[in-house]
């Protein structure tokens, strides 16, 4: 803007400028205390010592996680589900966005709200559970796949990016001999990689946070996914002792608290990682759900 | 059906071939259980399944209302809520507006890569971090507190902090993500329009209140709607990795309540039918609020 800031605009700004300086350092200090503590020997952190910066420098408690074999195989079991989970997720979407995308389509309008009715009424979670149940996916990773193939919004986002698509492109390509399928994986979804890349980081980060699915569906502990794991290293630790004990001494006595950080840190480097990555595509990929239809 | 809309079905059948699956899976896995819902009117017994067990009306509703447990979680779970409608609604607006006022673009996407984060962490992992940082020997807070001559405090030792935990890592998960939304529609506001109140002599603030939020309250009333449809529907994950045998009491919702009950104890019908009530409940509230939306602001979903 041509016109000069004046003095109150500038105090303005700079409060805003603070304000959300603080707004991010809530966000990120959580971060730091626990990176510390998780490089910070146990006797520096039970003596409270230990705040953003590692105390005692030790990797022990990296090397504890990384000995528990069960933690590896729970690696193992996600890492399964994201993989395979997010492909099945992206050619279920697509095969349902596709043909909801074509004005051929006849009944395109009560499939929609079929699909949509679902968004309001959720499936209640005992019949869920029943259903899973007689399909005999109970303790099978398949339990963590299929209930969850296609998520409503994210069918709505990959239809209306289907839907830009010309029609022209769609009929020449049918004079051309084109079947329907060879279509969508040929044409449709090759144009389509932006939003398949972001609905795919979303189907994918749906998958390694699973935790309520699997504590419903998966009993055998070898198939326990990592969040089930990291549930039970982190949390239940602080009341296995005895209730009524002081809650002081019930925390120290039971305080593998470096361990139970570095496994957090673990656990969520994965994600961290991809994160620039999934930064870049996202914002795209959720505008275009929200606004046009 | 006339024979050319036949002729057109046929034509086309192979786009109706390849939805057969997407549609098999609606149907599945939220149609079949919809309809499984009728086993709140049951005393469900696994043996003899849904065609086997007995029918008892509506004796699961009426031991639901006479619980007297029924009513403190109901409250928990309303409670709950409304603190989330009050803050958690509000914040990602005012942090919208106050990134919007941000000129330093370098600065603007690192305060955006900083705020969004949370949300991609998962519930366990959070909770970790918070019964991490608000442990009363190890955690920062803690440790702040001290620093005034405070003495720590067990936050998730007993019930009092409960709520206030639950709907505050709600916030900074969820923040710093939901702005997207209104950043979006902010961006598309004709930068003209601020120009011209410019030359009109409106302040910044003027212009907030006659241009931008206006502008805003379409995706605000939409997003406002869907939340208070989900009122009762405040999610399970989020809560149960906060609970304890401590801090149960103020922080049960129905959610956790239906899968403890249910799943845990088999009280299929009983909790099934508290699952219809959330529901239903839900349902109200939406076509309530929406009708009031469209009669006073004009914005309504449908």
């Amino acid at each position: 803007m041509a016109i000069k800031e004046s003095r109150a605009r500038k105090a303005f700004l700079r409060t805003n400028m603070v304000v959300l300086i603080l707004v991010s350092l809530i966000m990120i200090l959580p971060f730091i205390h626990v990176l510390a503590q998780s490089f910070s020997s146990s006797g520096a952190i039970d003596q409270g010592k230990v705040s953003f910066l590692p105390v005692e420098f030790t990797f022990d408690n990296y090397s504890f996680v990384f000995q528990d074999g069960s933690i590896w195989r729970s690696f193992g079991v996600t890492i399964f589900i994201t993989v395979f989970g997010t492909l099945f997720n992206l050619i279920a979407t697509a095969s349902l966005a596709y043909p909801l995308s074509r004005k051929e389509l006849l009944g395109r309008k009560f499939l929609l709200f079929m699909v949509l009715f679902t968004m309001i009424f959720s499936a209640p979670l005992i019949p869920t559970f029943l259903v899973v149940q007689n399909l005999g996916l109970l303790n099978t990773v398949w339990a963590l796949i299929f209930p969850t193939a296609i998520s409503a919004f994210n069918l709505f986002v990959m239809r209306s990016f289907f839907m830009q698509i010309p029609q022209e492109l769609i009929e020449s390509s049918r004079m051309d001999g084109l079947g329907e399928l060879r279509i969508l994986f040929q044409i449709v979804l090759p144009l389509s990689k932006p939003a398949m890349a972001t609905l795919g980081i979303f189907y994918a980060v749906f998958h390694w946070n699973t935790y309520f699915n699997a504590l419903m569906f998966i009993e055998d502990r070898s198939l326990y996914p990592l969040q089930i794991k990291l549930r039970e290293m982190i949390v239940d630790e602080n009341f296995t002792s005895d209730p009524t004990s002081d809650f002081y001494t019930t925390m120290l006595s039971s305080s593998p608290e470096g361990i139970k950080m570095a496994t957090i840190i673990v656990a969520t480097v994965p994600i961290l990682l991809i994160y620039p990555f999934l930064q870049r595509h996202f914002i795209k990929g959720f505008m275009l759900g929200s606004l046009k239809d | 059906m006339t024979s050319r809309k036949l002729a057109l079905v046929w034509k086309h059948k192979a786009l109706y071939f390849i939805a057969l699956p997407g549609i098999a899976y609606f149907i599945i896995f939220k149609y079949i259980p919809i309809m499984g819902s009728v086993i709140a009117f049951q005393d469900y017994n696994i043996f003899q399944g849904i065609t086997g067990s007995a029918w008892v009306g509506l004796e699961q509703f009426e031991r639901m209302f006479q619980y007297p447990e029924f009513l403190r979680i109901l409250k928990n779970t309303l409670l709950i809520n409304l603190y989330d409608i009050v803050f958690g609604f509000s914040a990602p607006i005012i942090l919208a507006l106050m990134l919007n006022e941000v000129r330093k673009l370098l600065a603007k996407r690192i305060i955006q890569t900083i705020v969004y984060m949370p949300h991609f962490l998962s519930w366990v992992i959070i909770s970790g971090i918070f019964i991490g940082i608000l442990s009363p020997s190890t955690g920062m807070v803690n440790h702040f507190l001290n620093l005034f001559g405070i003495d720590s405090i067990y936050f998730l030792g007993e019930d009092s902090f409960i709520r206030t935990i639950i709907v505050g890592s709600g916030m900074w998960r969820e923040t710093g993500w939901s702005t997207i939304i209104y950043l979006a529609a902010l961006a598309g506001i004709n930068p003209q329009l601020y120009e011209a109140a410019d030359i009109d002599g409106a302040n910044r603030w003027q212009q907030t209140w006659k241009i931008t939020i206006p502008t805003l309250m379409p995706t605000i009333m939409m997003l406002f709607l869907l939340q208070i449809g989900n009122f009762l529907d405040f999610g399970f994950e989020r809560v149960d990795v906060f609970l304890n045998p401590f801090n149960r009491v103020n922080g049960e919702i129905f959610d956790t309540y239906i899968y403890e009950a249910g799943l845990l104890q088999n009280q299929y019908s009983y909790t099934t039918a508290i699952g219809i009530f959330k529901s239903v409940v839900g349902l109200i509230l939406l076509v309530g609020a929406n009708f009031v939306s469209r009669k006073t602001t004009g914005n309504s979903l449908y």
